[in-house]
């Protein structure tokens, strides 16, 4: 049988009625995973031995008839969530070394609920880049052609989802890593409300703007598990004083006589035609099915990417500090002295373009340079969250393309690094404002998926996941999965 | 003491790091305790190990918030905390989380005492902030060691105005500073293990001036001694600079107390560009004005307070109320004495008397006294009830002090208690002048000052337990006779 063909809450339903055992259905990812990520370089490290034993631990709790609410799925995790005893890299060759001594509070979650780890997903150094092409464990193939990059900075998390190495996998969002991947690979991704999800243990790129999440294949999939992952921990001082959200009870409610904002300043925009007609099918499917179009407006949507490369780059120039060489991690061959060590340790250690981030954010926080760019940008990211505000005071969701495009060549943009970074700007308001952002394939062009994000209102990730679940029991564009 | 000319002053502000006595750190659960094996007591968090996030130990806000009261400032709130970045191998993180903006503590003012009476000393802030590890360099061959146990133990970093002009102002505002850290029992400020260290920023001026001269900021003195040494070094040391035609240098410079001078860091041993920024890690903190009731409810009296009530209570003069409210053990040891010798001025004098020259000699604090307050008062309480006389009082002193025995014990062992039969005493003292013959009478014929000479003749033949005062009356009326 084809499990890894079946849905989530399929698959739990089969290892609950003893349909089948754990150990059968991650013995078949990982099966998948040793025949197809040669050509995919979706996992970092596959963690072959301990997801049988995780998975035969299941397997004896369903037999006692003591199991975990999501006991014995498989699932994948981001390299950027420490786990203890194995190796967390980060796609760093700064962290290639480093095995994490304590699990991230997301990993304890699911581990606590029978979740079975097959292995760290590969990603774009330190979570920069939206094409996967910066891991210094090399680029990551998208499935649906391997000449093309899966997005990034979640790449490997897409890449394996969409070649069914895997079910689920976590993944994070600063800027539209959760998102970007998911529309470029046909997927189902979202990140919450910022603080919805711990981030202790996820290792930070922008504090303020970093989100965990998943990527899925559907919107019943991510929500059965952002559930799971979601919840306030004393641990992450950012992270919201709520307990765990129900995201799955809400799903299958109509979303008749609900409003969905369009925001001109998008709109206005030139789109790529194919893209245009994607999205306009997909608000006539939201049309039949009772919902309102409105058209918004977010006078400062346009500032977003401007801002978000100020403030992005400043806190990771901060958070990057402590790969220094002394206490863990790669350290450069014999230094002269302790300058020496943190020179070369960072110019060894980090790529290109966490580099570049590095510099523009000492550049943006230096004495002189602050109030012009740090102080300017935060005033700014405010104007962009009241937009949203205003905006969520007539409509229940916002509709956009996720991307500007399909999926581009490996290469194709690696050497012009604002090129690059358009490939975010319609995700990045989402992060500024703290709101949470889901991307949904709703058509393809020249075989590669192109997808769709739906925002909401701070908190309501159970109406953004409704309006999801809805367009896919409607449609079959999150049926479709790459020849591989 | 001033070793320049009249005609230049100086312009002194102290920052003084207090280490805070909490459990544990300000970010993490680890312990603070001082002297423990090397990263024994650095957690996940202290080493800055991918990932980890900062937790606000909350203890922190109430210590901030006594301070600030005594200090006579404002609590800011919200207060919130920013990232200071800077590479140092004992930094783990890379950057230090302190305060910029909103510091807890703002706009305050002490009065100290000087020699030229009270003046006040205004408060620009106190800030928190996490301390770093300590590089060693001593036990590695051409390496150096990192230990970072004291990576991330609370610090309030208290800022003065520029409004010190002396050495001594500066070590009183010290003292002053310190005797209130240690009556809040918010740090136990000891400065030779680092819980309480300055820094003092100095610039000299011609009087008249208004101009502030260059200033620079000596670091690393742990001792209210150094403290006034260094500032003074540096104060003679700016005047000649200037006086010889040079100009002086904004810089870091560090107290060598061996030689007593100061020397300029390495220019490389001190950043200038901190960038600092908002730290996103750490939400801003509300302080609601019931948990700011709640914390002051819980303030001690403090050490004006206390001296004040010394004088009114115990009419104790204001030099003595000063010193003995000054360090909150002594003042505590004084009332319990008190307590028992019903006595206040005379304990008082114990305290700072026999007490504390026992002390110094074996360079004990109070609380390590070996006679305790309650044998201290019984041992005065014999003394006024005229058990035994001062005298005979010192030497119980010291065998309390050696045997650790009870008082009256002591007294009864030794047969030490007074004689204050008047019948005794005059036996003893018609005895002694019948062996004087020739002092009697220079003594009859106007050599007053004899009396002093029978007085010691029957003091040494009653072995000193005499009591004084018959002694006087009854001897008077045998010589007149």
């Amino acid at each position: 049988m084809d499990l890894h063909k079946l849905s989530l809450s399929k698959q739990l339903e089969g290892l609950q009625k003893g349909d089948f055992t754990s150990t059968e259905l991650t013995s078949q990812y990982l099966n998948r995973i040793s025949e197809l990520d040669g050509q995919l370089n979706s996992f970092i490290t596959v963690t072959e031995d301990q997801a049988l034993s995780q998975a035969k631990a299941a397997d004896d709790r369903y037999k006692k008839n003591n199991n975990f609410s999501l006991d014995g799925l498989p699932i994948a995790h981001k390299d950027i969530f420490c786990t203890k005893g194995v190796l967390t890299t980060c796609g760093s060759k700064m962290l290639s070394n480093f095995e994490a001594p304590y699990s991230s509070t997301v990993y304890d979650k699911l581990d606590k609920k029978g979740m079975v780890m097959l292995g760290k997903t590969n990603m774009d150094e330190f979570a920069m880049g939206s094409s996967n092409e910066t891991s210094y464990f090399g680029p990551v193939k998208n499935p649906w052609n391997i000449e093309y990059v899966p997005g990034g900075s979640s790449g490997g998390s897409a890449s394996c989802v969409s070649a069914e190495l895997a079910p689920i996998a976590t993944a994070t969002d600063t800027g539209g890593s959760i998102r970007q991947p998911a529309s470029l690979c046909g997927l189902t991704g979202i990140k919450p409300t910022y603080g919805r999800v711990s981030r202790y243990g996820m290792i930070a790129f922008a504090s303020s703007l970093d989100q965990g999440g998943v990527i899925a294949k559907s919107a019943e999939d991510a929500a059965l598990i952002l559930e799971a992952m979601s919840g306030h921990d004393p641990k992450d001082s950012t992270s919201l004083k709520l307990d765990q959200p129900d995201l799955t009870n809400n799903l299958n409610n109509p979303i008749k006589g609900m409003k969905i904002g369009l925001p001109k300043e998008f709109f206005e925009k030139e789109m790529a035609p194919y893209v245009l007609k994607s999205i306009e099918e997909a608000i006539e499917v939201y049309k039949s099915l009772g919902a309102e179009i409105v058209e918004i407006s977010l006078g400062n949507i346009n500032l977003s990417l401007p801002i978000y490369y100020i403030i992005a780059p400043a806190e990771c120039s901060a958070n990057l500090s402590r790969y220094d060489g002394v206490r863990y991690g790669y350290r450069c061959e014999d230094p002269k002295d302790i300058e020496d060590l943190f020179m070369r340790t960072r110019e060894e250690g980090f790529g290109a373009e966490v580099k570049r981030r590095i510099l523009i954010g000492t550049y943006a926080l230096s004495a002189g340079y602050y109030d012009a760019f740090y102080l300017k940008a935060q005033k700014c990211r405010q104007l962009v969250a009241n937009d949203f505000i205003e905006a969520f005071k007539s409509v229940d969701v916002i509709l956009s393309p996720t991307t500007p495009g399909t999926s581009f060549k490996s290469g194709e943009k690696t050497n012009d690094p604002v090129e690059m970074y358009l490939q975010d700007i319609f995700t990045i308001p989402a992060n500024l404002a703290g709101l949470p952002g889901l991307s949904i394939p709703c058509g393809e062009h020249n075989g590669l998926p192109l997808g769709m994000q739906l925002v909401g209102n701070s908190l309501e990730e159970s109406k953004l996941l409704q309006f999801a679940h809805s367009f896919q029991s409607n449609t079959d564009w999150h049926m479709k999965m790459p020849n591989i | 003491m001033k070793n320049y000319s009249e005609d230049w002053e100086a312009v002194i502000g102290l920052e003084i790091h207090v280490q805070l006595s909490t459990k544990s750190k300000l970010f993490s659960g680890a312990s603070t305790d001082f002297g423990a094996l090397p990263n024994t007591q650095a957690c996940n968090i202290d080493l800055a190990m991918p990932g980890v996030l900062p937790v606000l130990n909350e203890e922190v806000l109430k210590m901030a918030v006594k301070l600030g009261k005594a200090l006579n400032a404002e609590i800011n709130s919200p207060t919130s905390f920013a990232r200071k970045n800077y590479f140092y191998p004992d930094s783990p993180k890379g950057y230090q989380i302190s305060q910029m903006d909103k510091p807890i503590v703002e706009n305050g003012y002490l009065d100290i005492e000087t020699e030229n009476g009270g003046k006040r000393i205004g408060i620009t802030r106190a800030h928190l902030e996490e301390d770093a590890g300590k590089s060693l360099h001593d036990d590695f061959e051409g390496q150096s060691g990192i230990d970072l146990n004291r990576a991330g133990t609370p610090l309030l970093e208290i800022v003065s105005e520029p409004e010190i002009n002396t050495p001594k102002e500066a070590v009183a505002y010290l003292k002053s500073i310190h005797s209130i850290i240690r009556y809040l029992e918010i740090s136990d400020g000891n400065m030779a293990e680092g819980s309480m260290r300055c820094d003092a920023n100095v610039s000299v001026r011609k009087i008249g001036e208004e101009k502030l001269g260059t200033r620079t900021e000596t670091k690393n003195v742990n001792s209210f001694r150094f403290v006034e040494k260094a500032i003074q070094y540096e104060i003679e040391r700016q005047i000649h600079e200037i006086e010889s035609g040079n100009k002086i240098t904004q810089e870091t410079r560090l107290y060598d107390s061996q030689v007593n001078t100061t020397r300029p860091m390495r220019s490389k041993e001190f950043a200038n560009d901190y960038r600092y920024f908002p730290e996103p890690d750490l939400l801003p903190v509300n302080l609601e004005k019931e948990f700011i009731e709640e914390v002051l409810a819980t303030m001690p009296e403090m050490p004006t307070e206390k001296k004040e009530r010394f004088v009114s209570e115990f009419s104790l003069s204001q030099y003595d109320a000063d010193l003995l409210a000054a360090d909150k053990d002594i003042a505590e040891f004084f009332e319990e004495v008190t307590k028992i010798s019903n006595s206040p001025k005379l304990s008082a004098n114990w305290i700072m008397g026999e007490l504390s020259a026992e002390l110094n000699n074996e360079n004990l604090n109070i609380k390590e006294s070996k006679v305790s307050s309650n044998k201290l008062g019984q041992l005065i309480s014999r003394i006024e009830d005229g058990t035994i006389s001062g005298k005979i009082a010192k030497d119980i002193f010291e065998k309390i002090w050696t045997t650790g025995k009870e008082v009256d014990d002591i007294i009864k062992e030794e047969g030490l208690e007074q004689v204050t039969d008047d019948k005794e005493i005059e036996l003893m003292i018609d005895e002694v002048i019948e062996n004087n013959p020739q002092q009697l009478e220079q003594y009859r014929s106007g050599k007053d000052r004899l009396f002093g000479f029978f007085v010691g003749q029957v003091m040494k033949a009653s072995q000193g337990k005499a009591n004084p005062k018959q002694v006087n009356d009854i001897l008077k009326s045998k010589l007149e006779k």
